[in-house]
């Protein structure tokens, strides 16, 4: 039995040291779908978040609570949802997008999209409790308070894309329901791990593994040194 | 080449602040005009820090009314302020007085020869490039004048900036006051030290349970108090 998990073990390797083409281009489609994710999340909610941490409204606190919950979004209740906006009897079934990366990448964005948002509110919360009286002593206009809020948080706030990647990186779920594991089209990392694991082909799906846990490992470093940065330039 | 004065007189007539039930300040009238360094002085929680707040337009009163050169509202442009525990942003020495100045509308061309001035007047020439929350308390209050200085104000508040610092570093601060009143600016100060106040007053003004309860010139304040509060606080007693 040890004998097998070392043969495949090596095969999974000589799969990433080879470069071998079908899973560059798996992780490839993986990277491009979350990162556009995240990217979309961010132009959303950031803006959200700053939103919700320098503005009363009524039902504020409750808007907090739920966005905070949405955290914990099920990838597969998004994935359904997403299906069913995207199929061709939903709202959105005139795109044609049902089965593309186009789906997946909103059904990921939408998975990060609460996570970006409540950590950048946090931050910049913090943060204007901090600054405001000295903000509003120099006279700082409301976009300038903004900006400021949000360059003396990049740090954070970058911490929280990477939080959102992270998460998108690492779900299954909705993409499997949105993109249809397409072989060549819309197959992920999380996609055929779960696939070539039921079919037993183990080599490529550990191969997988190891590139996935390798980019994850390369956001906590770059999170890491994020922190590391801020402690060091800006105090 | 000062333009002319805006701000002053600061005129609080009856001015309360609430908060719930506790009353921080309770009908206050008072003038500040320009002149000599006004200093409030009082024991903690007798209502310094607000009725600095009210006059720098950060706190809004509750009851009464306040006025600057008449105008019941006015940005605060040439008027500045440094709190007890001043807030640096998470930048360099060199940036936060940068983001002072734009913000003062400084031309970007002056902003060398200002940030050198300034640095120079506070003791701080060379720390331009340090991280400003990474300064010691005695440097953090000298960046936070500085940065107070930046908006070339005519009218500076400071809410004991000497609160928590060593005699030296304390002096430091004296020295910078000093300098900027001899500028012509109105400082108006709020210490519990009697000794700060002895040093740098012209006028006083006695704080006790959120009223002003004796206002003078400092000389007369200190050899002849005339209220019971005043007499108390000049002798050493504990105002409570």
């Amino acid at each position: 039995m040890a004998c097998i998990v070392m043969t495949e073990d090596l095969s999974a390797f000589e799969l990433v040291l080879t470069l071998n083409p079908a899973l560059l281009s798996i992780v490839e489609l993986s990277l491009v779908v979350s990162l556009s994710a995240v990217l979309l999340a961010a132009v959303v909610g950031l803006p959200l978040g700053a939103l919700m941490a320098l503005t009363r409204f009524p039902g504020r606190e409750a808007a907090i609570v739920l966005l905070n919950a949405l955290m914990g979004l099920p990838p597969v209740v998004v994935g359904l949802a997403v299906y069913l906006a995207l199929s061709r009897s939903g709202p959105l079934g005139t795109l044609g997008w049902l089965f593309t990366p186009q789906a997946m990448i909103i059904a990921q964005a939408i998975l990060v999209l609460p996570i970006i948002a409540a950590l950048a509110r946090q931050t910049i919360e913090d943060l204007w409790n901090e600054y405001r009286d000295e903000l509003a002593a120099m006279n700082v206009g409301p976009f300038d308070r903004v900006a400021t809020l949000l360059w003396d948080g990049r740090f954070s706030l970058f911490t929280a894309l990477l939080a959102g990647f992270g998460r998108a990186a690492a779900e299954v779920g909705a993409v499997m329901i949105v993109g249809g594991n397409i072989e060549g089209f819309t197959r992920t990392m999380t996609t055929a791990i779960a696939l070539e694991t039921s079919k037993g082909d183990l080599p490529l799906a550990i191969g997988l593994g190891m590139v996935l846990i390798a980019i994850v490992i390369v956001i906590n470093a770059l999170a890491w040194a994020a922190r590391r940065g801020a402690e060091r330039y800006a105090g | 080449m000062r333009a002319p004065l805006s701000n002053l007189p600061i005129e609080f007539a009856n001015v309360s602040v609430v908060a719930g039930r506790v009353i921080i300040l309770d009908r206050v009238s008072l003038v500040l005009a320009q002149g000599p360094p006004t200093v409030l002085i009082g024991p903690n929680g007798s209502g310094k820090t607000t009725l600095l707040r009210v006059a720098m337009g950060l706190t809004a009163p509750t009851g009464g009314r306040v006025t600057w050169a008449g105008n019941p509202a006015m940005p605060p442009l040439r008027r500045a302020i440094v709190f007890q525990r001043p807030t640096m942003l998470r930048r360099s020495v060199l940036a936060n007085l940068r983001y002072a100045l734009a913000h003062a509308g400084v031309p970007r061309a002056q902003w060398p020869a200002r940030i050198a001035e300034l640095l120079a007047l506070v003791g701080l020439t060379g720390l331009e490039e340090r991280p400003a929350r990474k300064l010691s308390g005695g440097e953090l209050q000298r960046l936070a004048l500085a940065r107070a200085l930046a908006r070339d104000p005519e009218l500076l508040f400071l809410d004991e900036p000497t609160a928590s610092l060593d005699p030296a570093a304390t002096k430091a601060i004296e020295d910078v006051v000093r300098i900027v009143v001899a500028r012509g600016i109105k400082v108006v100060m709020s210490t519990h030290d009697l000794g700060e106040a002895r040093r740098l007053a012209g006028e006083i003004m006695l704080m006790h349970r959120g009223r002003v309860v004796e206002t003078g010139p400092a000389d007369a304040f200190f050899t002849r108090p005339q209220t019971d509060e005043a007499r108390r606080f000049v002798a050493g007693e504990l105002l409570i």
